[in-house]
């Protein structure tokens, strides 16, 4: 256990992807089986174990320690477990275990062990640990462990320690569960592949290219089918029948994480044997809502039949990769588009529908089709449409992200001219850069024109912009609060950032009652003069349209 | 006569009416002990100035040979009187010739212990607990939260992170005086023995103790390397520069701080850590209780950190304990870094820490 939390430590500071990959691939390098497929289990959120309440970790420390100075250090720390694992005592030698408990041993101990013997159990294990080793513990235990690292990363690094591409591990990991003996002895080159009985697996997205307008001169429109690009979630739905009979039917998100739990009414509808791709979207009287509806069913506990009724999920379908047990996935996409069609039709459902193809001639009626969505055939859809994907006809379904079949061509975003405010600094390579920043517009106040902040964005600049808006915040502090810097902004001395945004949305978190959707920052204006930036008013009408 | 008629708190810092001195004073003043060389207890501008030899070096080093009028050297266990004082030096361990002074006056006896630790260090010479009527501690790491691990523990993370990225520099903030050759020598003892780079301001400093018979190994100016030597490499620096302007020449580093707050980890998060090591030169809460116990005073002052909860341990364990809320004194880690404006220089200010 102290090992595995030693990792989940350094894995919470470190900011860079392929070092994550590379501590956690050296973990399981090192670690024995059934401690590292446990591990892995924790980092994949498959294996939780939120058996106490913060109540009996309190109670724990104070039989422990003076009332008083607990309250000092929780009060300096400001993390329940955090200060329980920080200043637990030491045992006595006598009483001292002579080893550190192993993930396996709490995991086994847990799954069967009567309530009221855990606080005396969790207090033996927490005198065994280190001070690591009782922070990832309490957290674990607690159901409060934030680990640094994707679901995806980690098998990522399985996949890393057997020089295996990253989606081999993803390939089989629906038919595997902990503490992945199998997988460890397939990627160790020890056993075969492990075999998946999963009647629905998740199979790797394919996903495009912005295209650049230099590209297009390369392109050959006669290659190409375009579709719409919709503002929804990209989701895989797989269907199948189990051994014992039973329907499957499973909801994955681009990475492979299992939605199926948040769309039961999706799911019921899905009446097919095969894997679809397509966009998760609510739909309501015959017409697709924003984004911001569709959230509403995201990151909920439960699902509720209002929710359900309010903002009813729909799948907008525009690949078929598997259907009745054969693969599509090497046929050319208008073969596998020809069969979606037909399976869309056959199924007949209110709630799945196909991604309708935009025709054009040319690459400048394709142009006028983006900019005018509602008149080229997406009605009162239309305001959903984020921008095209192009597809070339011939184009293979394959996993990642390959260069020339698939392009994605997003609407012009919209944009602000804001006034940057506070800067912060970055992380990991970014960590010598003023590079996240606060930017605000004017609006009145009680004093006069006030600058609210309105969003924050920490990309979209180049490597030179950087440097010079680095410049700037360190020239141009007026205060410091920790790693941020509150910069000069006067209606005359600032700098004015032009911020691209997809979308806009109420919010209730910020003071200024309005969240934007991927803000960056477009241009650097430093022509133009902090009172001559955008007002409140502005985004508030974009509201109103939207 | 009360404690308080040989030593008292004062707006310039500890005073002792009777031999008319001040300790550390944080003004300048006619006459001052200074028990060691971090610029929060040893300013400029003294009269007259006792200390052990190596603080003294230490602070000419620092501030220039003319920080003080007249200066006078006192040996660990040597005694002086000054004004019917009997002052005797002990060492603290904290740094390179930091000092505790011992004041008997009376058959009352005080030590100002300044700042100390009671862990391992081969850079200076192991903290000596004395016995006293008071004790005047500080209480930087003043919770029960702070509990530092063995330092040679600490020196194996990164170690093992040299060796999972054995492409990246490995960039580890520690202050210029005491912990940055610490760390080297920490180094040294874990078998460490390749070039060690260092960032200007630690370079006189560091060979000030080599001079004085510390071993630290090739140490090498980080200035002169070409980028491929930071391969693998690593580089101390003060705390401030490791995530700013001068960190920019070291291709994808690995950012490292060596001090006693990377226990908690929001204060690791805050200054952007990618590895905390809790390396410090101050007692933990444990070390601290200790020192106090084995003086076998019956009064506990504390001077500056979190002397609360220090007060209410000292209380609880039958001592008399007050807080001085003496100002001006700061742990060296968490002093605001001056930052140079410009870009880049090779080297930045003293005490960019």
């Amino acid at each position: 256990m102290n090992r595995f939390a030693a990792l989940l430590d350094r894995l919470a500071y470190e900011p860079g992807r392929n070092a994550k990959i590379r501590l956690m691939a050296d973990y399981f390098r090192a670690t024995p089986d059934p401690e590292r497929g446990l591990a892995l289990a924790a980092l994949t959120g498959a294996l939780s174990f939120a058996n106490a309440k913060p109540g009996l970790i309190r109670a724990l420390i104070m039989e422990r320690t003076d009332p008083v100075l607990f309250a000092m250090s929780y009060d300096y720390v400001g993390d329940l477990s955090e200060t329980v694992a920080l200043m637990w005592p030491a045992p006595p030698a006598a009483g001292r275990p002579d080893r550190a408990p192993l993930l396996s041993e709490i995991v086994g101990a847990l799954a069967d062990l009567p309530k009221r013997d855990l606080p005396t159990q969790l207090a033996a294990w927490l005198d065994g640990l280190d001070d690591t080793g009782r922070w990832a513990l309490l957290k674990l235990i607690t159901g409060s462990l934030r680990v640094g690292a994707s679901a995806r990363l980690a098998k990522t690094a399985v996949a890393a320690l057997g020089d295996l591409p990253p989606d081999a591990v993803e390939l089989v990991w629906p038919g595997l569960a902990p503490p992945y003996l199998d997988l460890f002895a397939w990627v160790e080159g020890r056993a075969g592949r492990p075999e998946t009985d999963d009647p629905a697996p998740f199979r790797p997205v394919m996903l495009a290219h912005a295209v650049e307008p230099g590209d297009f001169g390369t392109l050959d429109p006669a290659d190409f089918a375009a579709e719409w690009k919709w503002d929804g979630i990209r989701i895989q739905a797989v269907a199948g029948r189990a051994a014992d009979g039973d329907r499957v039917v499973r909801l994955y998100s681009r990475t492979g994480e299992d939605m199926s739990a948040a769309f039961p009414d999706l799911c019921e509808a899905l009446d097919f044997d095969g894997a679809l791709d397509g966009e998760l979207l609510v739909r309501r009287e015959g017409r697709v809502q924003s984004f911001n509806l569709l959230q509403q069913r995201l990151n909920r506990k439960a699902v509720t039949p209002r929710l359900l009724k309010e903002f009813p999920a729909h799948m907008r379908a525009y690949d078929l990769l598997v259907e009745d047990g054969e693969d599509l996935r090497e046929l050319p996409y208008a073969a596998r588009r020809d069969r979606l069609a037909t399976l869309v039709m056959r199924l007949a459902s209110p709630r799945l529908d196909l991604s309708p193809e935009v025709p054009f001639a040319n690459w400048t009626t394709l142009a006028a089709a983006r900019a005018d969505p509602a008149a080229a055939g997406a009605g009162v859809d239309s305001e959903a449409v984020e921008g095209l994907m192009l597809k070339r006809r011939d184009s293979l379904y394959l996993p990642g992200r390959p260069k020339g079949p698939w392009w994605k061509w997003k609407r012009d975003p919209h944009t602000v001219d804001a006034v940057l405010m506070y800067a912060q600094r970055g992380h990991g390579k970014r960590s010598s850069f003023y590079s996240d920043y606060t930017f605000g517009v004017w609006t009145a106040g009680a004093e006069g024109e006030v600058l609210v902040p309105v969003g924050k964005a920490y990309f979209g600049f180049t490597d030179a912009e950087l440097k010079e808006i680095d410049r700037f915040v360190r020239a141009n502090t007026v205060n410091r609060f920790g790693p941020v810097r509150e910069v000069l902004h006067t209606p005359d001395q600032g700098l004015v950032l032009e911020v691209a945004f997809e979308g806009l949305a109420r919010s209730t978190r910020h003071r200024s009652g309005v969240a934007m959707r991927f803000p960056r920052i477009a241009r650097l204006r430093w022509d133009k003069p902090p009172r001559e930036a955008d007002r409140l008013e502005q985004l508030e009408a974009l509201l109103r349209e939207g | 006569m009360r404690p308080e008629d040989l030593l008292r708190p004062s707006p310039r810092g500890l005073y002792c009416p009777v031999g008319d001195f001040y300790i550390d004073p944080t003004r300048a003043v006619p006459r001052a002990l200074i028990t060691h060389a971090h610029s929060d207890h040893a300013r400029p501008g003294h009269g007259e100035v006792l200390a052990t030899r190596e603080t003294l070096d230490l602070m000419a080093l620092r501030m220039g040979p003319s920080h003080a009028g007249a200066t006078q050297a006192i040996g660990y266990g040597e005694s002086l009187d000054i004004g019917g004082v009997r002052v005797t030096a002990h060492p603290a361990g904290h740094v390179l010739g930091s000092a505790q002074f011992a004041l008997t006056w009376h058959g009352c006896s005080i030590v100002a212990s300044g700042d100390y630790k009671d862990a391992y260090d081969p850079t200076c010479t192991p903290f000596v607990p004395v016995r006293c009527d008071v004790f005047i501690s500080e209480a930087t790491f003043g919770l029960p939260v702070f509990r530092h691990p063995l330092a040679a523990d600490e020196t194996a993370k990164l170690l093992n992170s040299l060796q999972v990225f054995p492409e990246r520099a490995h960039l580890v903030g520690a202050y210029s005086l005491g912990k940055a050759q610490r760390v080297m020598a920490l180094l040294r003892a874990a078998g460490y023995d390749a070039p060690i780079y260092v960032h200007g301001a630690l370079a006189a400093i560091s060979a000030y103790y080599a001079e004085r018979g510390i071993a630290l190994g090739e140490i090498r100016p980080a200035a002169d390397a070409p980028k491929a030597a930071f391969a693998g490499a690593v580089v101390i620096a003060p705390p401030a520069a490791i995530t700013d302007l001068w960190s920019r020449r070291f291709p994808d580093p690995v950012t490292a701080f060596a001090s006693g707050w990377m226990r908690v980890r929001a204060r690791a998060r805050q200054r952007g850590v990618e590895l905390p090591l809790v390396i410090s030169d101050h007692a933990d809460w444990d070390g601290l209780i200790a020192a106090t116990r084995a003086t076998g005073c019956t009064e506990l002052w504390v001077t500056h950190g979190a002397e609360d909860a220090l007060v209410h341990w000292a209380g609880a364990a039958g001592l008399g304990a007050r807080p001085l809320h003496m100002v001006g004194y700061g742990d060296e880690d968490a002093e605001a870094p001056p930052e140079p404006a410009s870009e880049a220089p090779a080297v930045p200010p003293e005490d960019a820490a």
